[in-house]
């Protein structure tokens, strides 16, 4: 494919604010995961929560979009010049040539929860939302993409890709399509999932959440650990000659096998990693690191340790970066792009948090220390519930 | 550049009383609905035991989908796909938040898996075997505008036929005091490049709202108060053989549709 450029990227997590936050904290090993304090009834466990959402209300401009979502996705828009990217884009190409794609799980569902909670009589005498909840943009997935529009002013084509895990992965993908079939010039893209109960008590019920913080590629890992976040990436028509950071290549796919579980020998995720290598035009080899989803559930990172090791040569630097966010869900795509960003303009890969004993499975791909080094490309794996698969390639040119 | 190009290659359709495109443009030319058609759609590609329990979203969806294959002639597993739907399944997210609400540790796993976004686009893979991309995608009323524009961008993109799905569900509960849907409601299209049978579609972004004084057609008519009804001016322009179809794409902006026999 036509390679695209990054102008602009961003992330925001239980880290901290932008960029420079999530590699201070990587190079510190300090993780963002806290005991669970969300809601009234925390289960135990350990969450990465973003500080602040609760106290910083959306300006009055865009207060009918009030919710914690959001919120988050407002915030996660300041940061490392983002809104002047956005702005300078809009400018350069007219507000209808820039596309807005966004991705989210659950987006706002945690708006409706608070409506089902606190439910008044209607004017029928069956309950309905309170006054203040009763805004339907909030209720419905589109809420993200939406939001993001209006915040932004763009006037592109606007969609929410809802994929579970690999949503904000798979915006990449779609953008580029967007961009390359001409429909748009560039396209600022992300992703923004925040906590709730959904996925607390769903998780739960799934038996994939550890009483503790998560442990990925550990012989004893057991379960994940729940986090939010909101990220963005400004995408355009890459110059000839010009140098900066681009996406090369994307992979998408599908298990075809169950709900809630990944494929057993892992073939869709392979799939969409040799896709996405095809795509770019490179081989295994080339890929300096390789950011994993690596949820540590059993599962999972079985399943995915054991695709690399039979694609990639073993100096691949590979690892999750789950133990310092959570798993931010339908945010994870574009969290973990920002980690393989970082990681191909400052040289710092990330190596595992929590982990002590590398589970056999594992090969020597998996890395449970940071390493330092330059690199010329770099990718992200994020594999979603329905067996839904998306790899990203990312180049310095 | 705003214009992108496809031949439809097979339609899938279901409404209350029209559980087939056959029966749909049947309606559309007598304005008779067919008078034993099931409550909902039975997934042939499920299980037995799982086609009961199966939430009305997967039902409609994989009903509609497997309809376009086989109108098209393709086998389904060779398909990438887009899902669209504005609210995703409903009664689910009516069912996650009243249980969340009153005793939130008894939330069922199955239902909770059931509730992503892309529950119909996984159960469509898991059913048909298909390993390609499969996506879910939602923009509230110009949902099915926007994702047609990812169905032909995927086209144009790698040149390969798609399967396009779009559905909502009926609103139960609270939430339909904010989120109202009516009735079920499920359409799909193969699009393919290239010559062939069926009808070409060319679709252009344009920066007006939809401003043509349209007779509102009998499909939209009929299934009005369903959240996917804004796909309906494409279906009710493809049964009566008429050459445009407006659709809502949001922000004030249309996504219009030319239709031509190929």
């Amino acid at each position: 494919m036509s390679p695209i450029a990054v102008r602009a990227y961003t992330a925001t997590t239980a880290l901290g604010a932008g960029r420079a936050a999530q590699a201070d904290a990587v190079r510190a090993r300090r993780s963002g995961l806290r005991r669970n304090d969300f809601g009234d009834e925390p289960l135990p466990t350990w969450i990465g929560r973003v500080e602040g959402v609760e106290t910083q209300p959306l300006p009055d401009a865009l207060s009918e979009w009030e919710c914690r979502n959001n919120r988050l996705a407002w915030m996660a828009l300041q940061p490392d010049g983002m809104l002047a990217a956005v702005e300078a884009a809009r400018l350069r190409h007219g507000s209808e040539r820039v596309a807005v794609v966004m991705g989210t799980s659950t987006s706002s569902i945690g708006a409706t929860e608070e409506a089902y909670a606190r439910l008044v009589p209607g004017a029928d005498g069956t309950p309905a939302f309170p006054a203040g909840l009763a805004r339907p943009d909030v209720h419905t997935p589109h809420s993200l993409g939406g939001f993001v529009q209006q915040a932004t002013g763009l006037r592109g084509p606007c969609i929410t890709v809802a994929t579970a895990c690999s949503s904000s992965a798979k915006v990449f993908a779609q953008a580029a399509r967007l961009i390359n079939s001409g429909l748009a010039d560039a396209a600022l893209v992300g992703g923004v999932d925040s906590l709730c109960g959904s996925v607390l008590f769903g998780f739960n019920a799934l038996g994939l959440v550890s009483t503790a913080p998560c442990r990925p590629f550990d012989s004893a890992r057991d379960g994940l650990s729940l986090g939010e976040a909101g990220g963005y990436a400004l995408l355009e028509r890459a110059t000839p000659g010009e140098p900066g950071l681009q996406l090369r290549g994307y992979g998408e796919s599908s298990d075809a096998h169950h709900m809630s579980a990944p494929h057993p020998e892992g073939l869709g995720a392979r799939l969409a990693m040799r896709d996405a290598m095809a795509r770019a035009g490179v081989a295994p080899a080339d890929i300096g690191y390789l950011n994993l989803h690596g949820t540590a559930t059993p599962a999972n990172d079985a399943v995915e340790a054991a695709a690399v090791a039979a694609l990639f040569p073993a100096s691949l630097h590979a690892s999750s970066t789950k133990g310092w966010t959570g798993h931010t869900l339908g945010a994870a795509g574009i969290v973990e792009s920002v980690f393989a960003l970082i990681a191909l303009e400052d040289g710092l890969l990330p190596g595992i948090l929590n982990s002590a004993q590398r589970d056999a499975v594992c090969g020597p791909q998996v890395r449970l220390d940071n390493a330092q080094g330059a690199i010329r490309l770099a990718m992200n794996n994020s594999f979603g519930f329905g067996g839904n698969n998306s790899s990203l390639v990312f180049g310095r040119a | 550049m705003n214009t992108l190009v496809a031949r439809i290659e097979g339609i899938g359709f279901w409404s209350d009383g029209l559980p087939s495109w056959e029966a749909a443009r049947g309606f559309v030319a007598s304005g008779h609905v067919v008078d034993d058609a099931p409550a909902r759609p039975t997934p042939a590609l499920l299980a037995p035991n799982e086609r009961r329990r199966a939430p009305q979203s997967v039902a409609v969806a994989l009903d509609v989908a497997l309809a376009a294959c086989t109108a098209a002639g393709r086998e389904p597993s060779t398909l990438p796909s887009v899902f669209a739907s504005a609210h995703g399944d409903l009664a689910i997210t009516d069912y996650m938040c009243a249980t969340l609400a009153s005793a939130p540790r008894t939330i069922s796993p199955t239902r909770f898996h059931n509730s992503v976004h892309n529950a119909a686009a996984g159960y469509w893979t898991i059913g048909t075997g298909c390993l390609q991309p499969a996506t879910a995608v939602s923009a509230l009323h110009a949902t099915f505008a926007q994702a047609l524009l990812e169905a032909l961008s995927q086209v144009v993109a790698d040149g390969m036929p798609v399967l396009l799905v779009a559905y909502d569900t009926t609103a139960v509960g609270p939430l339909g005091t904010v989120s109202p849907s009516a009735g079920l409601l499920g359409g799909a299209l193969v699009l393919a490049t290239g010559d062939g049978p069926g009808m070409r579609l060319r679709a252009t972004l344009v920066d007006t709202a939809a401003t043509r004084d349209v007779h509102e057609g009998r499909l939209a008519r009929h299934a009005r108060g369903n959240a996917m009804a804004p796909m309906l001016p494409l279906f009710d322009a493809l049964a009566i053989g008429d050459d445009l179809a407006l659709l809502d794409a949001g922000d004030g902006r249309t996504l219009r549709v030319e239709l031509a026999d190929g």
